[in-house]
């Protein structure tokens, strides 16, 4: 029998609070991270805690190199990085930025089916690309356009993509934003859930029994790891040395869905060492703390051969995407006082405005060059669109090409069927060519 | 346990010997024997194969990698923990990047936690790439088919599944020849693929097997004996109960034409076709659920082709569209009598 007297008995402070307090951690003295995911105190270590060896504690502290004004936090060792690296870190980061804006408002005036921004974890994809070797493989989930920019992935290339134009590299098969590139060394985006996370592994072990000094790095969310897929990669990749970096951006929200009702953990990190390989938190906004942790990562891969678990705390600062409306659940309230919403305060400690500070201080960057390079993007995207917008539509054919590696005889007939149909209804399919349909 | 080199020399001796003669050299092998030659092959020819599956180190529970760890060494045959998903998306990576990547699904009745990997990632990575990547160099391979004594777990023929899932190519022996000759085939095609292999002839089927390098072609199917007065069509360990139905029939002077299908898809609907051209009937048998099983695509398929040509409706001798049973599989299953008595009905309609 349930004994409500006893229950309402306990203490206040043990009663769980309206959100959060679960998965805070409170130690005296030492400032408690605000991230949706996990509340937990900052550290200026780089430690991977690893499995057999380091004592697990209650809640796993949130690495951090630069505070939330920018300022280098006392103890910590920053990235050995030269202005123009940092600049590019920069610029790539702001790129993203101005891409999502263009793209995210097309989609808005019915030019794009869809679209989804990287506002607010721009560091996450920006800064663990730049810490990798061209060469080391990308799994992406989908929020890290910024990985694939640093490889020097064009406005263009991805402007032909969303608009699924005849010069799209997928031949118009995929949604807006699902990229990917052969050249730069990111498998392609897609829209299911986790799937690429147990793939990496198999990249991943067959560099290292090539001998290659190579790894491969798999992005997911929060929500994401509830999918079985995660733990099961998780597990094979540590019972067989896989060089695989796995790459959780916890950003809070699953769409409409608050980490409260994702997990009872603290946050993702704790699982990596729960499957025996060696696991960090960091601050997914602090650039620099994200490239040292996942510099840190690679090492690991490919001196020690092992895996890593990198949980990055970030906030996602849209929607989920264009087709859901985060009014309806984002939560208002900021963590801390002084913001109007949640929102606002993440958007103060987001890492474009952090590292911008950093730059700023050191000499490296200005807000007027910022403003310019906006400028620039915003018009270097604004006509990627439009000459995108103008390119032709794929062949028909690309309908059934790339299933196999030869089009087998009942799709050859599919395709012969649907010619002969195109041709006697020609005029029920004005957006067909009359040269596509005599030439399918 | 020979070294690697000295395998694949006695590998290179057999072959040469093979093209002086013309005579293919042979060794009496079984049908799991066979499959395990068929790797052996793969692994010593190909530096970027991989065997993988759970219990695959002891030489898997079929008996079929025996053997394999000790020659190529553990890094390139290894166990994976019981994790479907896991270890096909394990091999879904390795096959992006360029490797060769041949899982063991322990049965065809656990390809299921699989299945997104299969039939979301393996089957559409080419497409939705733009054909700037494959999983060509993948193939799972998994014991199907009923077995006496499985029950729900360990007889299922779950094909129809993943041929309705374009971009698989999906195949299946029905002895111990075409069972090295289409596993490498399935191997090397560019394409990723499952491999269903009849658990029931792991040991019952004995034949001189080529030895050395060896491969059938893919999507072809085999027309065993040629007839006059009706075609019959199965795959896997059906094709046996076919030939014995069409054998008691034959004892009646009816003139059957068996055909072996052997890969599921893309399926030599030609050959078929032509067959049913000539004989007027067609009886597809298969030990899978009726309704919606894979002979109803054939039997669609050839009514649209052979409207003409047909003298009776053509019949589909199944399996019973209820879950696999135990105690009753005898009756579930499309035996001999009731193939036998599909022909009977199409003959005389």
């Amino acid at each position: 029998m349930l004994n409500l007297a006893r229950l309402a008995w306990r203490p206040a402070a043990c009663r769980p609070s309206a959100h959060g307090a679960r998965r805070s951690f409170a130690s005296a003295g030492v400032p408690l991270s605000r991230f949706v995911g996990a509340q937990t105190p900052y550290t200026h270590e780089c430690s991977f805690y690893y499995p057999h060896v380091h004592d697990l504690p209650a809640a796993m502290p949130v690495f951090r190199l630069m505070d939330d004004e920018g300022v280098a936090v006392a103890g910590g060792v920053l990235p050995d990085l030269d202005e123009p690296t940092c600049v590019r870190m920069m610029e790539t980061m702001v790129s993203v930025n101005e891409f999502d804006k263009v793209f995210f408002d097309a989609q808005r005036q019915g030019r794009l089916s869809f679209y989804f921004t990287n506002r607010g974890e721009e560091a996450c994809a920006v800064g663990s690309c730049a810490a990798l070797k061209l060469e080391d493989w990308i799994w992406p989930q989908y929020r890290e356009l910024g990985a694939i920019f640093w490889r020097g992935y064009t406005y263009e290339e991805a402007a032909n993509q969303c608009c699924h134009n005849e010069l799209d590299m997928t031949k118009g098969r995929q949604l807006p934003m699902h990229i990917g590139s052969p050249e730069k060394y990111s498998m392609y985006v897609k829209s299911n859930l986790g799937q690429q996370v147990p793939a990496a592994n198999g990249a991943a072990y067959f560099q290292k029994l090539l001998g290659k000094e190579r790894c491969a790095i798999t992005y997911f969310g929060e929500g994401c790891a509830s999918e079985g897929d995660i733990p099961s990669a998780l597990n094979i990749a540590a019972v067989h040395g896989c060089p695989t970096i796995f790459f959780c951006r916890n950003n809070g929200y699953a769409i409409s869905t608050h980490t409260d009702d994702q997990y009872k953990s603290d946050g993702i990190a704790p699982r990596g060492v729960a499957f025996g390989m060696p696991s960090i938190r960091v601050d997914g906004n602090d650039i620099f703390a994200v490239y040292a942790a996942t510099a840190r990562a690679r090492e690991i891969a490919v001196r020690e051969g092992k895996p890593t678990m990198i949980e990055a705390m970030s906030y996602r600062i849209n929607s989920h995407s264009t087709s859901d409306d985060d009014s309806k659940y984002r939560r208002s309230e900021s963590p801390e006082a002084g913001y109007d919403s949640e929102r606002d305060y993440w958007e103060a400690r987001s890492p474009i405005v952090r590292f911008g500070k950093h730059l700023i201080a050191k000499g490296w960057w200005s807000a007027q060059r910022e403003d310019d390079l906006r400028k620039v993007l915003r018009k270097r995207a604004i006509t990627a669109l439009n000459d995108a917008e103008k390119i032709p539509q794929p062949h028909p054919k690309h309908l059934y090409t790339d299933v196999f590696d030869t089009i087998p005889w009942h799709l050859e007939l599919q395709q012969a069927t649907l010619k002969d149909h195109l041709t006697r209804y020609r005029k029920h399919y004005p957006d067909v060519s009359d040269e596509h349909i005599n030439s399918l | 346990m020979l070294r690697p080199q000295a395998r694949r020399a006695i590998g290179r001796v057999s072959l040469s010997r093979r093209l002086s003669s013309q005579v293919p050299a042979t060794a009496k092998m079984t049908m799991f024997a066979a499959i395990n030659d068929a790797m052996r092959v793969a692994l010593a020819t190909d530096p970027r194969a991989v065997v993988f599956g759970e219990d695959v180190a002891f030489g898997g529970v079929f008996r079929c990698t025996m053997g394999l760890l000790e020659e190529f060494g553990k890094e390139r045959v290894l166990n994976m923990p019981i994790n479907e998903q896991g270890l096909v998306g394990f091999g879904i990576g390795m096959a992006a990047v360029g490797g060769t990547a041949i899982a063991e699904v322990q049965f065809a009745d656990y390809i299921f936690p699989a299945m997104d990997q299969i039939c979301n990632e393996a089957a559409k990575f080419r497409y939705r790439s733009g054909g700037e990547f494959d999983v060509g160099g993948l193939t799972i391979r998994a014991p199907a088919n009923a077995v006496g004594h499985g029950g729900h777990y360990h007889s299922q023929s779950p094909e129809a599944y993943f041929a309705h899932t374009p971009g698989l190519k999906v195949v299946y022996p029905r002895d111990a020849i075409t069972a090295k000759g289409l596993l490498l085939a399935c191997i090397r095609d560019r394409n990723p693929c499952i491999f269903f292999e009849p658990k029931v002839l792991y040991r019952s089927s004995v034949q001189e097997v080529p030895t050395g390098d060896f491969m059938l072609p893919l999507g072809k199917a085999e027309v065993l004996t040629e007839g006059s007065d009706i075609t019959l069509v199965a795959w896997g360990a059906q094709v046996h109960v076919m030939l014995k139905a069409a054998a008691r029939a034959a004892e009646e002077g009816i003139s059957v034409e068996c055909i072996d299908l052997a890969t599921i898809l893309p399926w030599d609907m030609h050959t078929i076709r032509d067959s049913v051209r000539k004989t007027g009937r067609l009886v597809v048998t298969h030990e899978a659920p009726l309704t919606a099983g894979f002979g109803a695509e054939i039997c669609a398929t050839i009514q649209t082709h052979c409207f003409d040509s047909l003298e009776a409706p053509i019949a589909r001798v199944c399996g019973a569209d209820t879950p696999f049973p135990l105690a009753l599989e005898k009756l579930y299953l499309p035996d001999e009598l009731k193939v036998y008595d599909a022909i009977k009905q199409a003959v005389s309609y």
